[in-house]
Parts: structure tokens; sequence; C-alpha cells
């Protein structure tokens, strides 16, 4: 299990990984925000953590088609399913490797994009823990998506479509918790149902992935 | 640990390929699948291999024991010779890597990144992959291609060390390889695909 995290995550920084790939979608962005709502600080404050949420949520997805399919086309996928590993925590191993190299590096700028945005001082400690509560989430949904469109051509649409709808619950409650703590209120509710919606998924998704990658195997 | 298959029937893509099959697979032995394209060696050999289920019949002594060798390499272009066959072996619980470096004349290419070997050379490394996976029973899924005359041999003789450790073999391969096997003509076993009179019956 651990040579296999190792593994992705020196294939990631390698040439070719795709690392910061994600990053440098969340920067732009945010960058573009500004430049479409107009420059007015009190606007920007106000709509700050909602995009700071979407924009995560956005980059979380642009890097998921890679998740599997690159194991799926040289094969790799075939012989790990072979292997003594469960597929459960192949894919849960996978799904960390994602967010290790994905989820984390957002969850990290988050706060200082956030200055680009104009977001209330208060927001920065709610917006990076918000993302960092629901960013496993996301992988996790993701890793599960993944499974479900490997060895499609063009899979990655279909996978956007298909994953979409299942992020709705965490970025509502991602957004709510970063947008109460910029505004000052109480965040407990939000991020409690924020924490719960990851606990089941991480709890959930490995099964549900593994249910589906192995009907896609055959 | 003996391999055996019981009035086995498969499917590809939902047609039935293979009906009525049966063989046994001692250890020290190895067995060479025959047959012409499409016949269902592969379906076969993933099916041994756990990765598909069959329509019918059995399949004993398999669990935990088959190693795995598709027609992909399944190696990650970006890490090196070794890495490749070190991950392998940490999947698989093993340590020593050597022997198969030495056994696939890899050793002068250990360091070199798998992207930039050549289609044979890749090939050895994916058939190295076999010697660290310490499981009884190779599968292996036409194991020679764009391999030359040389690394054939080495093949043959990688396989054959195998068998003389009590190691099992389950080929599908169209050249002579010059191993002491059987061989199984998949020929006869051939399903009968009813003839299907709409379109749609497939997915009803």
């Amino acid at each position: 299990m651990i040579a296999l995290l190792l593994r992705d995550l020196q294939l990631a920084f390698r040439a070719g990984g795709g690392f910061g790939l994600g990053l440098a979608f969340f920067l732009i962005v945010t960058v573009m925000v500004p430049f479409s709502v107009g420059p007015n600080s009190a606007t920007l404050g106000t709509i700050a953590p909602g995009v700071l949420w979407l924009g995560a949520l956005l980059a979380c997805l642009l890097s998921l088609d890679r998740l599997l399919a690159l194991d799926w086309e040289d094969g790799s996928l075939d012989l790990l399913a072979t292997a003594p590993l469960p597929l459960e925590g192949v894919l849960a191993v996978k799904a960390l490797a994602h967010w290790m190299t994905t989820g984390l590096p957002l969850v990290l700028a988050a706060p200082v994009l956030g200055v680009l945005l104009n977001l209330a001082p208060d927001g920065f400690a709610w917006i990076t823990l918000s993302l960092l509560i629901g960013t496993p989430a996301l992988s996790m949904i993701g890793t599960f998506g993944a499974a479900l469109t490997v060895g499609l051509r063009r899979g990655g649409l279909l996978l956007s479509l298909l994953v979409m709808p299942l992020y709705v619950p965490t970025l509502i409650f991602g957004a709510e918790a970063a947008r109460r703590g910029a505004a000052g209120f109480a965040t407990e509710t939000a991020l409690l149902m924020l924490a719960g919606i990851t606990a089941g998924t991480l709890a959930c998704m490995p099964f549900a992935a593994a249910a589906v990658l192995r009907v896609n195997l055959r | 640990m003996t391999l055996r298959i019981t009035d086995l029937s498969l499917a590809r893509g939902g047609v039935p390929v293979l009906a009525g099959l049966s063989f046994t697979l001692a250890p020290g032995r190895a067995l060479i699948l025959r047959g012409p394209n499409g016949v269902g060696k592969t379906t076969l050999l993933r099916t041994v291999a756990g990765l598909q289920p069959p329509l019918s019949g059995a399949i004993e002594g398999a669990e935990d024991q088959v190693a795995y060798c598709g027609h992909s390499d399944g190696l990650k272009l970006g890490l090196t010779v070794t890495e490749n066959l070190r991950f392998w072996a940490q999947i698989f619980g093993q340590r020593d890597i050597e022997p198969a470096l030495q056994a696939f004349a890899l050793i002068g290419l250990h360091n070199r990144p798998a992207g930039g070997l050549s289609a044979g050379q890749k090939r050895r490394l994916a058939l190295a992959r076999m010697m660290v996976t310490g499981r009884r029973i190779w599968v292996l899924d036409e194991p020679t291609v764009s391999l030359d005359a040389a690394s054939v041999a080495l093949f043959a003789s990688a396989v054959e060390a195998h068998l003389a450790t009590g190691g099992a073999a389950l080929l599908a391969t169209h050249i002579d390889l010059g191993l002491q096997g059987d061989v199984l003509d998949l020929g006869p076993f051939k399903a009968k695909v009813p003839v299907s009179d709409g379109f749609d019956e497939v997915f009803l």
C-alpha cells in the first residue's frame, strides 16, 4: 500500500506527471474573476469564499481523468487488480495520492489567492479549514467517477458530468462554512455537515469504486 | 498447488466463446494454449487470473497463486527499470529483484527510464516482473511478442527454472519455445453461438 502511494507521488512529481496543473488552473480562475465581475472590492469580498470553493472544485475535477486512465492504458491496472492488495485499498490509496498532489496544494494556496479577491480577514482561517475538511471527499468521489469511466474513449467529459452532481453537497456546506466564517457568523453546523459528508464518502466510496472497477476490467 | 479447471464456459463481450473446457495444471508443468485468433485464449487467461468471472464452471487452486502478464507491459515509463521492478516486488511482498534483472539481461539497463527502452526491452522487463511476484502459477498471454531469438531463449530458460522449483505456467503462444510442456488446442472447445435474430437481444 505504501509502495503504491510512493509510486503515485513519484509519478506525479516526475516530468509529465501533471503536478501543479490543478494549482495553476486554480490561480488562473481566481485571477480571472476580478476581470469578469469588476474591481469593486465590496463585491469581490462577498463572493470570495464561493469563488475560491468553486475554483478549487473545478481544479480538482481537471486532474481526475488521469487518476486511473494512465494505469488502465499501460496495463498496470490489470496487474494491480491481480496483486495481493484489495482493490478497495488500491483505490483508497490512489485517492489519497490524488488528494496529496491536488487537494492539499489547493488548500494551501486558497488563503494566498483570497488576498486577490479581497477576502474578509476573518475568512482566511475558515476557507482553509473548510477546504481541508472538504477536499478529501472531492478526491474520493472523483476516484469513483474515474473507476466508472475508465476504459471509455473521451471519458473525461463524461466523468465531469457524472461527478459534478455528487460534488454538490460538499460544495454547499464547504462554501457555506467559509462564507459564514468570513461574515463573522457561527460555522459549526456547516463544518460538521461537511465533515460528516467527507467521513461518509471515505467510508463508502472505496467499495463502490472497487465494485464498478471490477465490472469495467472484465 | 494444482490448478483445476472443470467444465468452464466463457464469454467475451457477452458472446460465448468457450464451453465445456476442463484441464488440470500440476506443479512443475507448463500448459501451452493454441488456437486461432478469437478462439478465447486471452479470455481464458484473464478468467484464470481472476479479472473476469466465468459463465459457468469452476476454477480451483488459482486463488492468490497466479501472476498475470497480459498484452500490455504494465510499465511506468517515467520510472527506471529498477524502480518498476522494485515497486512490483514490494506489492507482492518480495525483496530481491537481482535474480529477475539477471535472468532477463536487464542489469546493464537498470538505471534507464522505462520510456527509453525498446519494445523488446520493455517486454523483457514485463516478463522479469513475473519473477518478483513469488507466485506459483504464471499466466502469460503472448509473452514473446517483440522479443528477438536470444530474448526468447532467456524467457524459455526463466520459465524452465520456474517449473524446476515447483511452479507452473499457463501460456498462450504461437511460436515454439522448446519448452517441455503439454499443448492444449482450444479449437474443439469453441462455444456454439446461438444465432440471434435481433440486434437488441444482446442488450435484453
